[in-house]
């Protein structure tokens, strides 16, 4: 009789313009961003004013960690073969398939030679754990090319247009970045791309 | 009667529920956020001398005693300098100094050469006005001719005139870190200095800092 009739409304709120909008964020996403690289150690670069932009391709990049340690590593898949191809011919060491699988995944160098093989043959997890303790090892085997420039000379080999980026951790001890440039020196290489973050002048 | 009902279609309602691919987008954002990097890092050109013997000679000594400021890098932040050459047996021609706009660069700019001038004063007065040049309303000056005349600047062609430039030699210690060695490179990008470089620090280095008491 005197019942009151609560008229049931349809709450539907338009998910068109929240689409849209999403859209247009993702694609801005998409097209300013690029992928963060995989890196050993966490690296904090120091600040410049230089606002040179790094190269695109063809760079092999130097990483340098704040414990003194150095690893290798490039952008180009194939070049990073190329390379492990031309230092285990020298070394003798053996690479079996599964192992050079793992290497392509894991693209960083930074094991001493003499553990290369057991390294690889490692799971992907334990992989990225084990590389932060050894590092490339800088100092020269009986009195000749040490294994970090058997790395460079491979790359150079082959790609000759690969350009040299050091990317090192702003606390590194000078004498860690002197060690690495004197035997890029050595071998004429004499330009290099420090890498930095951008810092506006006058701070 | 049968053809009226077939005319009376019921209107269906057209509208498509958007939310499940809003949220599908939220998602994806988020994973992009997550693991792209915006800014591309910037990078400096460093260009080193070659380690080969014999080009050493050649270059060394070019220029005068009183072009040259050799910087020291120790640690703790620590930065020295010594106007001109260095005294072997003088440990007081080392000068200590802070980094930034009141130490290092101050030391640059205030530089006077035996001639009686600023190069680094020069050379920045007339980057400045190459500056304004470029900035001022209707300039039709490229990033190309931009980069040529600062090039010439940076040899010391300032207005037709040659002037002598500053040479900064950098010796960066072993305890030295690489945050310094880049902020001096820095400081020669701020102060517009062409000639500069990078060399190691050698016997008679050492022994004049140990006297000096400079790790």
């Amino acid at each position: 009789m005197g019942k009151i009739k609560i008229e049931k409304k349809d709450i539907w709120i338009d998910m068109t313009p929240m689409s849209d909008v999403m859209t247009l964020l993702l694609c801005f996403f998409m097209l300013t961003s690029t992928f963060l690289q995989p890196e050993p150690v966490k690296v904090n670069t120091p600040n410049s004013v230089s606002e040179v932009k790094v190269p695109e391709k063809d760079v092999l990049n130097i990483l340098i960690g704040s414990d003194g340690k150095v690893f290798i590593g490039t952008d180009n898949k194939n070049d990073v073969v190329a390379m492990l191809q031309t230092v285990t011919d020298k070394f003798g060491v053996k690479i079996n398939k599964e192992q050079l699988k793992n290497f392509k995944d894991n693209s960083s160098i930074g094991v001493p030679l003499n553990m290369f093989s057991a390294y690889l043959s490692l799971e992907p997890e334990k992989m990225a754990e084990e590389i932060q303790k050894y590092g490339v090892p800088t100092d020269s085997i009986d009195g000749g090319m040490s294994e970090f420039q058997e790395w460079v000379a491979a790359a150079k080999e082959a790609n000759s247009d690969m350009k040299i980026a050091i990317k090192c951790d702003a606390t590194t001890k000078y004498e860690v970045v002197k060690t690495v440039m004197s035997e890029l020196q050595d071998m004429n290489e004499n330009r290099y791309q420090l890498i930095t973050n951008l810092k506006k002048e006058g701070e | 009667m049968a053809k009226k009902k077939a005319s009376k279609q019921k209107k269906k309602q057209t509208r498509v529920d958007f939310t499940p691919m809003v949220d599908m987008m939220m998602l994806l954002i988020t994973f992009f956020m997550l693991c792209t990097t915006l800014s591309k890092p910037m990078s400096m050109s460093l260009t080193m001398p070659a380690n080969d013997q014999n080009l050493d000679k050649q270059d060394k000594s070019v220029s005068k005693a009183s072009h040259t400021i050799t910087v020291y890098l120790g640690s703790n932040d620590k930065i020295y300098y010594i106007a001109g050459l260095p005294q072997y047996d003088n440990p007081e021609c080392i000068k200590e100094t802070t980094w930034g706009k009141n130490g290092v660069r101050d030391v640059l700019l205030k530089h006077t050469t035996e001639e009686g001038i600023n190069p680094v004063a020069r050379i920045l007065m007339a980057k400045a006005k190459l500056d304004e040049r470029k900035s001022a309303l209707g300039s039709t000056m490229t990033d190309e001719q931009y980069k040529a005349e600062l090039a010439k600047l940076r040899d010391g062609n300032v207005n037709g005139e040659k002037i002598p430039v500053l040479t900064v030699v950098i010796k960066p210690l072993d305890t030295a870190n690489y945050n310094n060695m880049v902020e001096i490179l820095d400081e020669m990008q701020i102060s517009c200095i062409g000639k500069y470089v990078i060399d190691k620090v050698n016997e008679d280095d050492k022994k004049l800092l140990d006297l000096k008491g400079v790790k």
